[in-house]
């Protein structure tokens, strides 16, 4: 993977502000259907985005989605400066959640958020620590045949 | 059925996507919950939903739904209008409860995107 990426980009997020949840991540749908890459792929690696922008802008203060693509896979890492999860393995069971009433009038926060992430990811990494935040690595295998260059 | 037969079919009115009223909607999902659409919707899909904020559309954009369809006489946000008429995105609208329109979308061919959870 020490090839040139066919794309290697940040995009910030701001805590609480749920008017623009899920804008980053339909630029990076635009992004990877503009590189060519399947719509099964793009679908599942747009969804991976979408749930960890939602998770970014619903507990954390500030964070960024990195996406880098290269012609076997999509990396997307969702990095946040916010409370971090004390107990990754009860965060992952799904139906746990810690929302509050605004996030579920948003339709989210019903403790699905990562457990979706984790089944739509080839590869799927988390680390926290409580009081600094939560990165999350995820990797999506692209089916290289269907790229157009 | 295409969006046409499902707009007379329900009474419902079209906010956005008069254009695309030919589309065919083989499949349908229904839920409030944008995780659960998230999880289990397919590409293509109809998505019926009490729920009206711009979430709706976004999750819509980002599974290829073909259409919203919002029950129980919901109307879209105006932020909700917005974004779904940049997307391209046909918004319906039907006083039917949501029980009600799955039960006559079913009778007329309609099936659900998955049957049962976990049998994608």
């Amino acid at each position: 993977m020490d090839e040139k990426p066919l794309y290697d980009g940040s995009f910030t997020i701001t805590g609480g502000n749920f008017d623009n949840a899920g804008k980053v991540s339909s630029n990076i749908k635009t992004i990877l259907k503009q590189i060519g890459l399947s719509k099964n792929v793009v679908r599942k690696a747009a969804l991976v985005a979408y749930e960890s922008e939602i998770n970014i802008v619903s507990y954390a203060r500030k964070g960024m989605i990195r996406l880098r693509v290269v012609p076997e896979c999509i990396m997307i890492e969702a990095i946040d400066e916010g409370q971090g999860i004390p107990d990754i393995e009860l965060a992952m069971q799904p139906g746990w959640s810690t929302a509050n009433q605004r996030i579920r009038e948003m339709g989210f926060g019903a403790g699905m958020g990562l457990c979706n992430i984790k089944s739509f990811s080839d590869i799927f990494n988390i680390s926290s620590e409580v009081g600094k935040g939560t990165h999350l690595k995820m990797i999506i295998k692209t089916n290289c045949e269907s790229l157009n260059s | 059925m295409t969006l046409h037969e499902i707009k007379e079919l329900l009474e419902a009115e079209v906010l956005i996507g008069e254009e695309q009223l030919d589309m065919e909607v083989k499949t349908a999902f229904v839920a409030d919950l944008m995780s659960d659409v998230l999880a289990f919707a397919t590409a293509g899909s109809l998505l019926i939903t009490g729920l009206t904020n711009p979430q709706v559309v976004r999750t819509a954009d980002v599974l290829d739904i073909a259409a919203i369809l919002m029950g129980r006489g919901k109307r879209p946000s105006q932020e909700t209008f917005e974004l779904a008429e940049e997307l391209n995105i046909p918004i319906l609208t039907t006083k039917y409860i949501l029980f009600e329109i799955a039960g006559r979308l079913y009778l007329k061919g309609v099936r659900g995107c998955i049957e049962k959870a976990g049998s994608k």
